[in-house]
C-alpha cells in the first residue's frame, strides 16, 4: 500500500506582483531574503534566487506578467521554501518540449524552465493554453 | 472642551495583552511576516503602543498635527518606509496600523460599563486610527515611489565605464542587475569602445552581478561572440563559487571563453596573451630576499 505523502504546512506566505523587470528584481530579492532566513548556505541561496529568476521572468514575458508566491513549508522532518508563480498568459502548447534545453520560442537559451527544475527538490508545472501558467518549486533545507 | 479619553489609561495598564492580541490579530489577518523578524515586529508594536500612550495622555487625540504627535508619526514613518523597501504591499502595511482596532476595542468594551461613553471612546478611536493608517499609508506610497525610482537608476547605473586597463586590454566593470534593455546599451559601450582602440582582449568582471541567469548568460555569450568579430577575445572573470556551480545546473555553456575567479587573475591571463608579463624589478626582489 502507498501511503499519500503529507501535505506539507504553509508557516507564513506573502505574494508579489510581476508586472514589469523593477518587479523581478524585486521579487529575486524578496527570495534571497527568505532563503536567508531559513539559513539555506550561499550555495544554496544562489541556486534558489537564480531559479525564482528564471521563473519570474518567463511569468513577466511569456506569461504577460503575473504574481509570486513565497511561502515558508514545513511538514515533519523539514522545513523550506515554496514559489509559486502563476499567470493567465497565453499558456504552453507542448510543455515536455518547453522542459527540454534549449527550447525557446522567444529566442532565448531555453534553459530556463529544465535548469529551474534541475536547481530546486521539487517542480511542478501546470498550463493551459489560452489559461495561463503556473510553476511551483520547492527547495528543501538538506 | 476635549472629553478627557481612558484610551492611554487603559493601554498603560494592559499593554501586555493588548500587544498580544495584536500581534495575534497580525499573523491571522497574515501575509505580514515573511520578511520581518518575530521579534522586529514585536518591538515596533511595542514601540507604537508605548508613543501611542504617550501622545494621547498629553490629549487632544484629533489633532495629529499637534507635536505631541510627532514621535508616533515618525515611527510610523520608519516602519512604512522598511516595508516599503522589504517590498510589502500597501494593505499590508496599513494593515500594521488598522489591525489594532479589534484588540484595542475589545479592551475598551470590557473596561468601559457605560454604553455612551463605550460609544463615544469607540468613535474617538477609530478616527485616530483611521487617521493613523491613512498617514501610514501616504507615506509608504511615497516611500514606495523613492524605490523604484532609485531601482530604475540602479539599473541605469548599470551602464558602467569601459576602462583601459593596458594598451590593448579592455575591462568592463558589471555592476548591478541586467534586468533592463540597457543592457544591450553596455555591451554596445563596450563593443565600440574595442573597435576605437583597438583592442585584442576585453575582460568582463560580474563580480557586482548578484545574479547571473539564463538571461545574464545570454548578453554575455552575445557579447563575447560579437566581440570576437571584431578581433578582441574576451575573458569573464568574477565567477564566485556559487555561480559557478548555479550555472552548470542551469545547464549554460560558456564553451571556449576563458573564466577567471578574479579580475586580477583576468587581467595576468590578459597580459600573457599580449605577450605581456608583470615582473619585480631585480633589485627589489634580491632586497626581498634575506
Ligand atoms: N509562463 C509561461 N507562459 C507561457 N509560455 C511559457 C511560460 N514559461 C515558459 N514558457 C514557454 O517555454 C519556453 C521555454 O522556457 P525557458 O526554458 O525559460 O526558455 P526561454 O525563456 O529562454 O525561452 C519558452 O520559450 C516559452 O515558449
Ligand atoms: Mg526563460
Amino acid at each position: 500500500m502507498q501511503l499519500e505523502p503529507r501535505k506539507p504546512a504553509v508557516v507564513r506566505d506573502q505574494v508579489l506582483p510581476l508586472k514589469s523587470d523593477a518587479d523581478v528584481v524585486q521579487a529575486r530579492q524578496a527570495v534571497r531574503r527568505a532563503a536567508e532566513e531559513l539559513k539555506f548556505n550561499l550555495v544554496e541561496q544562489t541556486k534558489i534566487v537564480t531559479a525564482a529568476s528564471e521563473l519570474a521572468r518567463n511569468t513577466l514575458l511569456h506569461g504577460r506578467g503575473g504574481t509570486m508566491k513565497v511561502e515558508f513549508v514545513a511538514d515533519l522532518s523539514r522545513r523550506g521554501l515554496r514559489l509559486t508563480f502563476e499567470d493567465r498568459g497565453p499558456g504552453i502548447a507542448d510543455i515536455s518540449r518547453a522542459l527540454q534545453d534549449g527550447f525557446s520560442t522567444a529566442d532565448g537559451l531555453g534553459l530556463g524552465l529544465p535548469g529551474a527544475r534541475r536547481l530546486m527538490s521539487e517542480f511542478d508545472i501546470q498550463s493551459k493554453l489560452g489559461e495561463g501558467t503556473r510553476v511551483t518549486v520547492v527547495r528543501w533545507k538538506p | 472642551m476635549n472629553t478627557p479619553t481612558t484610551i492611554p489609561q487603559m493601554i498603560e495598564n494592559h499593554r501586555d495583552s493588548l500587544l498580544a492580541d495584536w500581534l495575534q490579530e497580525q499573523a491571522t489577518i497574515g501575509s505580514q511576516r515573511l520578511l520581518i523578524s518575530d521579534a522586529e515586529l514585536r518591538q515596533q508594536c511595542l514601540d507604537f503602543l508605548r508613543l501611542l500612550q504617550e501622545a494621547t495622555a498629553s490629549g487632544g487625540m484629533k489633532d495629529m498635527n499637534s507635536p505631541q504627535w510627532d514621535r508616533v508619526k515618525e515611527l510610523l514613518e520608519s516602519v512604512a518606509t522598511s516595508r516599503a523597501q522589504q517590498g510589502f504591499s500597501p494593505t499590508e502595511v496599513a494593515t500594521f496600523v488598522f489591525s489594532l482596532k479589534k484588540p484595542l476595542f475589545g479592551r475598551l468594551r470590557q473596561d468601559i460599563r457605560d454604553v455612551e461613553n463605550l460609544g463615544r471612546e469607540i468613535w474617538a478611536g477609530t478616527e485616530m486610527i483611521d487617521r493613523l493608517g491613512l498617514y501610514t499609508a501616504e507615506v509608504y506610497q511615497k516611500a514606495r515611489d523613492e524605490t523604484i525610482s532609485r531601482q530604475q537608476a540602479e539599473m541605469l547605473e548599470l551602464s558602467t565605464p569601459v576602462v583601459n586597463l593596458w594598451e590593448g586590454i579592455l575591462a568592463l566593470p558589471l555592476i548591478g542587475t541586467l534586468d533592463s534593455s540597457r543592457t544591450q546599451v553596455v555591451m554596445e559601450t563596450l563593443l565600440q569602445k574595442i573597435v576605437d582602440t583597438g583592442s585584442t582582449v576585453a575582460i568582463i568582471d560580474i563580480t557586482g552581478v548578484p545574479t547571473v541567469d539564463t538571461l545574464v548568460a545570454q548578453h554575455l555569450l552575445k557579447t563575447v561572440t560579437a566581440a570576437r568579430l571584431m578581433g578582441a577575445d574576451c575573458i569573464i572573470s568574477g565567477i564566485r563559487p556559487q555561480i559557478a556551480q548555479t550555472i552548470v545546473h542551469l545547464g549554460v555553456e560558456l564553451g571556449d571563453v576563458a573564466t577567471k575567479a578574479s579580475l586580477a587573475d583576468a587581467f595576468q591571463l590578459a597580459l600573457k596573451r599580449a605577450g605581456l608579463e608583470i615582473r619585480r624589478p631585480a633589485a627589489s626582489a634580491l632586497a626581498g630576499e634575506d
